[in-house]
C-alpha cells in the first residue's frame, strides 16, 4: 500500500489508500478519516470515507491548503499501527434475483451491454467460471458482505464479499452507462456489489432487487424513522434469497409499518478475519442467525 | 404571504446555499449552481445571503403574487415582465399584490435566480430548502415547482426597492468561457500528449448538462499510460476502485467525454479523474448553454486560490454596495 495525496480543486484532498480494493486499505481510510473528525480540523466541511481511499473537503479561506494536507499526513503516521476492528451489525437483506423488473430494464440497455445477446446474471456467471446463473447466484449470497463505502447516490452502500481474493467475484461496469435502473436493484461492478438507494442512472450489472428501501426521504418506513439512511460504512450485510412471493409480502409488510429488517450486533477484526475468513464468517451468520 | 405558480418554466427549483456535512452518505450540498448570483438577488431584497429563492433554467416560470412583495432577478438574462411591462435585471423590484412576473427568451446564460423579500419558506430538510431531485429532498415535496404550487414566502426584513448591483460587479461570460483547472487526482493515467491535447482543444457543452454535472465534446479523446488494472476497478483503463468524486471534478469515462461534476454532484463511483474545476469557476459552468464553446485553462494551486481571492473580493464589493 502506498498512500498518495492529491488536491482536487482548493477545496478537496483526495487521499488513496491503495490503487486496488482491499479491507486493509479501507480499514487505514477510516481510521485516518475518524481521527479527522476527532481533531475536529478548523475549516473542515466534510469527511467522506470511501473503498480504498478517501476524501476531505475544507474552506480554503479557513486554513491553507498546504496546512490541510500537513495535518492529514500527520494523521496518516498516527492511524498507521491503529487497530483493524470494530463493533458494527450484521444485516439480513432479502433480494429477490432474477426479477421482472431489473429484467425489463437489462434488455431495455441492451446495446450497452458487453453482451447483447444474454443477461447480465449469465453474462457474469460465464466470465467468472460459472456453469450457470443459479451456481453463480449462490455464490453471490453464500457469504457475508461488508460495506466498504457509502455514496454515488443518497444512501447507496458498495459492499465487498468477505472471502479470499481467489473467491472474489469481478464484473466490469456497462460499456456505456444506463439512464435507468429501478430502485432498490442490486447491482455488481469491478468487486463491488450495491443496492440502487433510487431510480436513476447506473452503470453496475444488475442481478436482482430488494423489496427493502434502505433511503427514505420521508421517514416513514419504520426503520428509517431516526435517519433517512440506512447504512454507514463497516456495517456487514447477508443477502438472503426470496422469490416473487415473499417479495410481495414483505414489500406490502413494510408498507403496513410491520416488518423491521433481522440484525445483530457484531464485532468484526480484520486480523481474526485474516487468520481464518470461513470461521469469521462462521461466526457472523451464528450472530445474525440467533438473534 | 405566498407565490402562486401558474407556470413552472421549463425546470424551476428551489435553491438556497445548500446542505454541506452530507456528502459522505451520498447526499450533495447542492444549492444556487451560479452562488454568486444567488447571493446578490437575495441582498437586493434584503434577505440573508442563503435565503432561498427560485433557480430557473434556461426559461422562466410565471408567478403571481398575493400580497406586496419586493423580488430581484439576477443571474442568466431574459426579459423580466411585471404584468407584461419589461424591469431592470439585477435590481429590486416593487410588486403589488396580485400583479405576475413572467420572462421573455432568454439572451445570455442558463440560469436566473429570482429572490423575494422573506426568502421562500418552504420546510427545510436536512438544514436546507435547497431541491436535490434525485433524492427527492428539499423544494416542494423534494421535487421542481409544478403548476398550482403556491410557495410560501417568509417575513420581509427591510427592503430598498430600487437598488441594484452595477453592471461592472456582474460576473460577465466570455467566449469562448475559459474554466481554470488544477490537475490532479489522477492525471498521471493520461500520457503527456494527451495531457497537452486537453488544455490545448477547444470543447463544446453536449447537451447533458444539469445540476449534476456537464458533460463536454469536441477535443480528441485520451490516451491512456498502460498498466495492468488494480484489482476491484472494473477492466476499461478509465475504470479506477470507486472512490470520491470532488465537486468540480473532470472525469472521463472510456477517455471520451469529461464531465464536470457541479452542486447535485454524485458522491463517488468508479471513473478516473484528471483534475478539478477551481472553486472560483464553479458559477461560470451554471451559465453555461449547451454547444457553447469552452476551453479548460491549466492553473496551479496559487493561482487557483488567487482567483478564489478575487472573485471573494466582487461579492465583498456587492455587499459594500447593498449594505
Amino acid at each position: 500500500m502506498k498512500t498518495r495525496y492529491s488536491f482536487g480543486g482548493d477545496e478537496h484532498i483526495f487521499v488513496e489508500v491503495d490503487e486496488e480494493m482491499s479491507l486493509d486499505a479501507f480499514f487505514k481510510a477510516l481510521s485516518i478519516t475518524n481521527a479527522v473528525r476527532d481533531k475536529a480540523i478548523a475549516g473542515v466541511t466534510e469527511i467522506c470515507p470511501a473503498n480504498a481511499s478517501f476524501q476531505i473537503k475544507f474552506d480554503p479561506d479557513v486554513i491553507h491548503p498546504n496546512d490541510m494536507l500537513a495535518e492529514l499526513k500527520a494523521l496518516e503516521s498516527a492511524a498507521e499501527g491503529a487497530p483493524k476492528r470494530m463493533t458494527t451489525r450484521i444485516i439480513k437483506i432479502p433480494v429477490f434475483y432474477q426479477d421482472p423488473w431489473t429484467h425489463e430494464t437489462l434488455m431495455r440497455f441492451r446495446e450497452r451491454h458487453q453482451d447483447p445477446e444474454g443477461t447480465d446474471l449469465d453474462y457474469a456467471a460465464r466470465i467468472n467460471g460459472f456453469d450457470s446463473a443459479e451456481a453463480f447466484i449462490t455464490a453471490h449470497h453464500a457469504n457475508p458482505w461488508f460495506v466498504s463505502m457509502v455514496g454515488f447516490v443518497s444512501g447507496l452502500p458498495f459492499l465487498y464479499q468477505l472471502v479470499d481474493r481467489a473467491r472474489q467475484l469481478q464484473v466490469p461496469k456497462y460499456l456505456r452507462p444506463r439512464t435507468d435502473t429501478p430502485k432498490l436493484t442490486v447491482g455488481y461492478g469491478g468487486c463491488f456489489s450495491c443496492i440502487y438507494s433510487v431510480r436513476g442512472a447506473g452503470g453496475y450489472q444488475m442481478f436482482g432487487i430488494t423489496p427493502m428501501p434502505i433511503y427514505d426521504p420521508t421517514q416513514t418506513v419504520s426503520y428509517l424513522r431516526d435517519f433517512m439512511v440506512l447504512f454507514k460504512p463497516g456495517d456487514i450485510v447477508k443477502w438472503d434469497p426470496i422469490g416473487r412471493e415473499a417479495h410481495d409480502q414483505i414489500a406490502a409488510d413494510i408498507e403496513a409499518g410491520k416488518w423491521e429488517p433481522t440484525m445483530a450486533e457484531v464485532d468484526f477484526d480484520l486480523a481474526a478475519f485474516n487468520a481464518d475468513i470461513d470461521g469469521t464468517n462462521a461466526k457472523l451468520m451464528e450472530a445474525l442467525n440467533g438473534h | 404571504m405566498a407565490i402562486d405558480v401558474i407556470a413552472p418554466g421549463l425546470l424551476t427549483t428551489i435553491q438556497d446555499l445548500g446542505r454541506p456535512g452530507y456528502f459522505h452518505l451520498g447526499i450533495p450540498i447542492g444549492g444556487a449552481m451560479d452562488r454568486m448570483a444567488l447571493q446578490a438577488a437575495n441582498l437586493l431584497v434584503g434577505n440573508a445571503e442563503d435565503a432561498a429563492g427560485l433557480e430557473a433554467v434556461f426559461m422562466g416560470p410565471e408567478l403571481r403574487f398575493d400580497a406586496d412583495a419586493v423580488v430581484a432577478v439576477t443571474g442568466a438574462e431574459m426579459p423580466i415582465l411585471l404584468d407584461g411591462v419589461e424591469q431592470p435585471g439585477w435590481t429590486a423590484l416593487p410588486v403589488k399584490a396580485g400583479q405576475t412576473l413572467s420572462f421573455g427568451y432568454l439572451k445570455t446564460g442558463a440560469r436566473a435566480y429570482i429572490a423575494v423579500a422573506g426568502g421562500i419558506d418552504t420546510p427545510p430538510h436536512l438544514g436546507s430548502r435547497a431541491t436535490y431531485a434525485i433524492g427527492a429532498l428539499g423544494g416542494v415535496e423534494g421535487r421542481a415547482i409544478a403548476a398550482g404550487d403556491s410557495l410560501p414566502v417568509g417575513q420581509a426584513g427591510v427592503t430598498r426597492p430600487g437598488a441594484t448591483v452595477a453592471p461592472g460587479l456582474r460576473r460577465p461570460l466570455g467566449s469562448p468561457t475559459e474554466l481554470r483547472i488544477l490537475p490532479g487526482l489522477y492525471w498521471h493515467r493520461i500520457t503527456e500528449d494527451a495531457q497537452k491535447g486537453f488544455f490545448a482543444d477547444e470543447w463544446k457543452v453536449a447537451p447533458e448538462a444539469d445540476r449534476m454535472g456537464y458533460r463536454f465534446r469536441g477535443g480528441k479523446p485520451l490516451k491512456f499510460v498502460e498498466r495492468e488494472q488494480p484489482f476491484g476497478a472494473g477492466s476499461d483503463p478509465s475504470n479506477i476502485v470507486d472512490g470520491c468524486y470532488p465537486y468540480g471534478s473532470v472525469q472521463v469515462p472510456g477517455g471520451t467525454e469529461p464531465i464536470v461534476l457541479h452542486r447535485d454532484a454524485v458522491s463517488g463511483g468508479g471513473y478516473f479523474m484528471i483534475g478539478t474545476v477551481i472553486s472560483a469557476d464553479m458559477d461560470l459552468i451554471g451559465q453555461l448553454q449547451p454547444h457553447m464553446p469552452v476551453k479548460f485553462v491549466e492553473v496551479d494551486m496559487d493561482q487557483a486560490l488567487a482567483a478564489r481571492k478575487a472573485v471573494g473580493g466582487m461579492m465583498d464589493q456587492i455587499r459594500q454596495a447593498l449594505a
